[in-house]
């Protein structure tokens, strides 16, 4: 920060905005939480409300969709940095859900679509009026036009026709019994400045997501590990190879990418030059079509 | 680096995804998959070329009737700077939606093509712009390719488009000629047009000085939130947290907290990350007071030789956005800075013909995307300033307080 100039760098600006949001969400709506997957926009964003609300603790908790299909590393990471914290972790998990009967297995395995009706019912049985997620503009085209404050009814869906205009820096989070806010204070970020703020503000990240050694297959073109959620199907030869993570979701459809990168630098060094998108790269979920994600996310969606 | 925000005006006709593609494609922005499946669209459209308009045009309903609904947010970089561009569409029904791209710009790109020099749409987007106050404004003359790269052309534009902006209130304007399509003038100068002798688009985007654009003079900071630890460590912490929207705040300023009028001095401005020495707009820090005063979310703290105004009649130019109109009579919530309160829309002085700039006296109502100036009685003061004077202690929203939807944008001129 160049104070002479009184201009902010473009991730001091970023920071004082999303402060400002969690802050905003915090003083206008009752009962918010925070989506914490234990990925790496959901890491920064847990740094960013424990900076709006120092040095007082953040008033909310935090809450896990659990697939049950996780990585390991990232189940862990989660736990240890809940309790460092010291907030509350609410679990809405999704086996759980299936042994209740609320959802039912895909056929083709993925939890990624059931998990909404999980996400849903936690909703409301917390009586959750705000949502943080840890979404960006930049991930994907249905992204790039919702807005920080984006409107819920009380079925969980997004209108993308019929959205709230947001001017200046005045969100409107005002909302009726049932209804719901989900708010992305990370909206105006991009991959490479979530990288950067990693880097600047020393955040310890699941060690996936820095190359490793990992036992894959190569299937539609990406690479998947092999472990109890994803096996190779015939034809589907395995091999050993220097791999990481770009992004972090349901592991029996979250592909790696092949990487060197094993510090920060590296990393950061890797996105500038990357030309993939990190969901094209590694997202078997939005491959399905054109408009998939405006499609789960009408449905109540993250 | 810094971050530059700025908003695109213009049709698909004037080449403005076209632009926006460019500028995208060559800062590396666009990535492979996401070509890819643009080509792939275009080629199950049967395009003749690619359209680089699906980058930007997300929403299933936009893509089927080839049209920009909404605010489309881009991101790109340069080794210099950030950019964040709002894509707005450019015809009149989407004038809220240029109005929401704009109320965050530093920069506005208004395109017009050569061919067809200024048109009606042109003065609107210009004048949408001024009354924003965007403080920087870019005519980008495109389809230059198409007028054999004339000088003459260029500058009939130029000379039309500046006397129509003294008109207005434009701070900063440049004109650039170029070719979207095929880059003359987008990220280096042209060839093709060796008596253009100013910069390049990306060369202006990059290098335009926007640091003396925040008010820096009037401290306004809203009191956002107020933190007090329930620890032990900390049982007395008190302290403002807020984002702050103009001036510079030091520790040690005398300071007037409003509307109570209390006085007292900053004890020190705070951060996680340590104390700081100044602050200023948008920094989000927070503020603990030499003395104990009863404060609150939506209050003010200032200088106390100068002030915003503490008023509740409001005159401010509005932009409708909702499809039931504005009249005199109404009640409507509003949200100005962090303080919410009602309002009474008493009067609607004139509605403005946003094409001609004329004005309006006799009409009754503002339909959607109207603008108009307009008089309101709030139910608490606000702690308001003029917008040209401050952008974010200037604006406001208006929200209905059945349907809880944002149906307005306020600009204010005055208040007391």
């Amino acid at each position: 920060m160049t104070i002479h100039e009184y201009q902010l760098s473009q991730l001091d600006y970023l920071e004082a905005e999303a402060v400002h949001v969690f802050r905003e969400v915090a003083a206008e709506l009752e009962r918010p939480v925070l989506l914490f997957s234990g990925g790496k926009d959901s890491i920064v964003m847990l740094r960013l409300a424990e900076k709006a609300f120092w040095p007082a603790p953040m008033p909310f908790p935090v809450m896990h969709v659990d697939t049950g299909h996780n990585f390991p590393e990232v189940l862990e990471f989660r736990d240890r940095r809940v309790a460092e914290l010291g907030v509350n972790l609410v679990v809405a998990s999704v086996p759980d859900a299936i042994e209740r009967g609320l959802v039912a297995e895909e056929p083709n395995g993925s939890r990624n679509r059931i998990q909404t009706p999980v996400l849903l019912e936690a909703v409301e049985k917390h009586r959750f009026s705000a949502l943080f997620g840890g979404a960006r503009r930049d991930e994907e085209k249905a992204r790039a036009k919702e807005r920080v404050f984006s409107f819920r009814d009380d079925f969980g869906q997004w209108d993308p026709k019929n959205q709230r205009p947001e001017l200046w820096n005045l969100y409107n989070g005002r909302i009726h019994l049932g209804e719901s806010i989900r708010v992305f204070p990370l909206s105006n970020w991009t991959e490479l400045d979530v990288w950067h703020y990693i880097q600047r503000e020393e955040i310890a990240v699941p060690s996936i997501y820095y190359a490793h050694q990992r036992e894959v297959f190569e299937r539609d073109g990406m690479l998947f590990a092999n472990n109890e959620f994803c096996r190779p199907r015939e034809g589907e030869t395995t091999f050993v190879t220097t791999v990481r993570y770009r992004t972090v979701g349901d592991a029996s459809l979250t592909a790696a990418v092949r990487s060197d990168a094993d510090t920060v630098e590296k990393v950061i060094e890797e996105v500038a030059a990357t030309r993939l998108t990190e969901r094209g790269a590694t997202r078997g979920d939005d491959r399905v079509s054109e408009a998939a994600m405006e499609d789960r996310k009408k449905e109540g969606y993250f | 680096m810094d971050l530059l925000r700025f908003a695109t005006a213009g049709s698909v006709d004037d080449g403005k995804s076209t632009l926006i593609g460019r500028l995208l494609f060559d800062s590396k922005a666009i990535f492979t998959d996401q070509l890819e499946s643009v080509e792939r669209t275009s080629q199950q459209r049967g395009d003749e070329y690619t359209d680089l308009s699906l980058l930007t045009d997300g929403l299933r309903a936009e893509r089927e009737q080839g049209i920009t609904i909404d605010v489309a947010y881009r991101y790109f970089a340069t080794p210099r700077r950030k950019f964040i561009i709002a894509d707005t569409p450019g015809h009149i029904q989407y004038t809220r939606n240029m109005v929401t791209g704009a109320s965050t710009a530093d920069l506005a790109i208004v395109l017009v093509d050569a061919r067809k020099g200024m048109v009606e749409q042109s003065r609107r987007h210009a004048f949408l712009v001024s009354l924003l106050r965007v403080p920087h404004l870019v005519l980008a003359v495109n389809k230059m390719d198409l007028v054999d790269w004339s000088q003459e052309v260029f500058e009939g534009i130029e000379k039309e488009f500046s006397s129509f902006a003294t008109k207005l209130d434009v701070p900063d304007l440049t004109v650039v000629p170029i070719s979207a399509l095929h880059g003359d003038n987008i990220v280096s100068r042209s060839p093709n047009m060796p008596w253009y002798e100013g910069p390049s688009l990306l060369h202006h985007l990059e290098h335009v000085h926007i640091a003396s654009d925040r008010n820096l003079v009037d401290v306004r900071f809203p009191v956002q939130y107020v933190i007090r630890p329930q620890s032990l460590q900390r049982t007395d912490y008190r302290a403002y947290a807020g984002q702050v929207a103009g001036g510079v705040l030091k520790a040690g300023d005398e300071v007037m907290v409003l509307p109570s009028g209390f006085t007292t001095r900053i004890a020190g401005i705070e951060t996680a990350d340590g104390p700081v020495g100044e602050a200023f707009a948008p920094m989000s820090v927070t503020v603990r007071l030499e003395d104990e005063i009863d404060i609150s979310r939506g209050d003010m703290i200032c200088r106390p030789h100068n002030q915003p105004a503490v008023a509740q009649d409001i005159d401010a130019m509005v932009c409708w956005m909702a499809e039931t109109p504005l009249a005199p009579g109404q009640k409507l919530a509003i949200k100005h800075t962090t303080r919410s309160a009602r309002a009474l829309v008493k009067e609607l002085q004139y509605r403005l013909d946003v094409n001609s700039l004329h004005r309006d006296d006799t009409a009754t109502q503002l339909g959607l995307n109207d603008i108009g100036r307009v008089r309101l009685r709030t139910t608490v003061p606000l702690l308001a300033d003029e917008y040209r004077r401050n952008r974010q202690t200037g604006g406001f929203i208006l929200i209905d307080e059945a349907t809880n939807r944002t149906v307005g944008a306020g600009m204010i001129t005055s208040a007391s």
